[in-house]
């Protein structure tokens, strides 16, 4: 910042508050599922949608959903985005893709990362990343329980 | 359906880095510009109705009772109404329905953001919880870019040809903001400089995104009555659309996109609009990105669903095309984001009153005003015309 320009005073502050965020028993348990290495959904009884991340109720036919499936950990990318910019407090350093993919079998778009492949030339990226391209997940060795147990998906060969 | 509803008044900051106010400084100059362009005592007003994106972005909570005084709201209700990047849109349809409802005749609307002072896009990943979606998303670009990717793949749209139609309308609108005395960047821009500018998220560029801007915006509606009562040029709201969408980003389609088209067709219903291209003369369609901007066009029926880089390359949505879009600069140039809706409903109401100064749209009579807000959560549309 450069206050040479500035006539008046600027009150540095900062508030860190923590959180305890609870899961609740349909979320805890589709992370212990991570833990194993699996993805689970719930289906709806109604709509018959297979939602992953896994749900205690479908958000359209608003009914409980308490069939358990294990789904596939492949998929399709639907579309994605290289992101160059580095955001206050996300653990993911650029550059990374995010990407929405349909995990075969699923009726949602799971939201997760795309790796395995160089990212530091977004050229190259764009001609190797495609729509419709089939990946797989690959897990970190640590599992802590949460989102980041898949390390991304990678396209397949 | 309620009372007729008119803007009576507008004020605007002028925007950008506002180091040389404190925030509730910031507001009092745009309240005091309404008061002093209406002429209406403060003392008349009903009610109040205030907006900022969500608190943690200037960190501090419950900004409508840090503004109070500002607001000229003691003593009166006052009510907080918050939509993300929509909230000024929200604020003008929370003064709407609280006079088209017959409660008060006179509504205060202030919305206001002093992005500078805080981490914008570290406020932009709270919209997000943080057990599924916040690390993948985080902040605005992010999202847009994958809504672009998905949209371009869709319709074949070739990557040269959106870029150009980007470029033409970031060159395009930083032109037009010299026009806006309110605006914050201005900028003569160049093909090479838009097209070889740093990458934020490929392919988006640091040209075809919205700056960080300070700034706040304060309209005051009326009744029927006391627009009679007035000798003012009066913008009627004619239409109001607005549409939310399920939380979950991979759950529904956002390339033909339910909350932005059912919003629009909502409004175009109510003001009696079947062809928006024909009959409106200006659009403030929300355009924190380019490529954004182009689906906007498509999903408000301006176009058909993959044509809106053809038609913008043709100059269908210049200044001085069929459809003017953003004569103001729009939201590329300008984004206090809790203000900026309601910024988009000032434009449309000056133009339709032919106040709107060096982009004035010659003989504008019907105008559409548009926000979007969240993770491509929520949409809201706004149609106000010169003639009851």
């Amino acid at each position: 910042m450069d206050t040479k320009k500035m006539d008046y005073t600027i009150l540095k502050d900062e508030i860190a508050i923590p959180y305890e965020l609870a899961m609740g028993p349909t979320w805890t348990r589709f992370f212990e599922g991570f833990k194993q290495e699996r993805i689970y959904a719930t289906r709806c009884p109604k709509c018959k949608r297979v939602l992953v991340p896994a749900r205690s109720y479908c958000p359209r036919c608003f009914v409980e959903t308490d069939e358990w499936l294990e789904v596939s950990q492949e998929g399709t990318i639907v579309c994605w985005a290289l992101t160059e910019y580095e955001y206050f407090a996300i653990p993911i350093k650029p550059p990374y893709i995010g990407a929405l993919i349909k995990l075969d079998g699923t009726d949602t778009n799971f939201l997760h990362l795309v790796g395995g492949i160089d990212l530091s030339d977004p050229e190259y990226v764009r001609k190797t990343i495609k729509n419709g391209m089939k990946v797989r997940a690959v897990w970190n060795p640590e599992k802590k329980g949460t989102i980041m147990d898949i390390k991304y998906f990678e396209p397949m060969k | 359906m309620g009372r007729p509803v008119a803007i009576i008044g507008v004020g605007q900051t002028k925007h950008g880095r506002r180091f040389d106010v404190s925030y509730p400084e910031l507001v009092k100059e745009a309240v005091d510009a309404v008061f002093e362009i209406t002429g209406i005592d403060p003392g008349d007003i009903d009610g109040v109705v205030s907006g900022t994106m969500p608190s943690m972005m200037e960190g501090v909570a419950l900004t409508h009772f840090y503004f109070a005084d500002v607001l000229r709201s003691v003593g009166k209700p006052i009510m907080k109404t918050e939509t993300c990047g929509s909230t000024g849109a929200s604020l003008a349809i929370t003064g709407y329905y609280w006079v088209a409802s017959g409660m008060a005749d006179l509504v205060l609307v202030v919305g206001s953001e002093k992005m500078n002072e805080g981490d914008s896009q570290a406020t932009m990943t709270t919209v997000l919880e943080p057990f599924y979606q916040r690390y993948f998303i985080a902040g605005a670009p992010g999202i847009f870019s994958m809504q672009s990717q998905e949209w371009s793949v869709r319709f074949g749209i070739p990557e040269e040809k959106i870029r150009a139609a980007a470029t033409k309308l970031t060159i395009d609108h930083h032109k037009d903001a010299f026009d806006n005395p309110y605006a914050h960047i201005k900028k003569e821009l160049t093909e090479d400089e838009v097209n070889n500018a740093r990458i934020i998220t490929y392919p988006v560029r640091l040209w075809d995104v919205c700056p960080n801007s300070d700034g706040a915006c304060a309209v005051i509606f009326a009744s029927e009555d006391k627009v009679r009562q007035m000798d003012r040029k009066p913008a009627w709201i004619k239409g109001v659309g607005y549409s939310g969408e399920e939380y979950w980003f991979g759950d529904s389609d956002k390339v033909v996109w339910q909350s932005a088209i059912q919003a629009s067709r909502e409004a175009y219903k109510m003001a009696g609009i079947t062809n928006p291209i024909e009959q409106l003369d200006v659009a403030e369609v929300y355009n924190p990105f380019t490529f954004q901007e182009l689906l906007f066009y498509e999903c408000f029926g301006f176009c058909d669903f993959g044509k809106a880089c053809d038609e913008t390359l043709k100059g269908t949505f210049a200044r001085d095309g069929k459809l003017a879009c953003d004569p103001s600069g729009g939201t590329l140039c300008t984004n206090p984001i809790g203000a900026t809706g309601l910024i988009r409903v000032s434009e449309a109401a000056l133009q339709v009153t032919g106040q709107a100064g060096d982009h004035q749209i010659p003989g504008a009579k019907l105008a559409l005003a548009h926000a979007m807000g969240g993770v491509d959560q929520y949409n809201a549309v706004l149609i106000l015309g010169s003639e009851l």
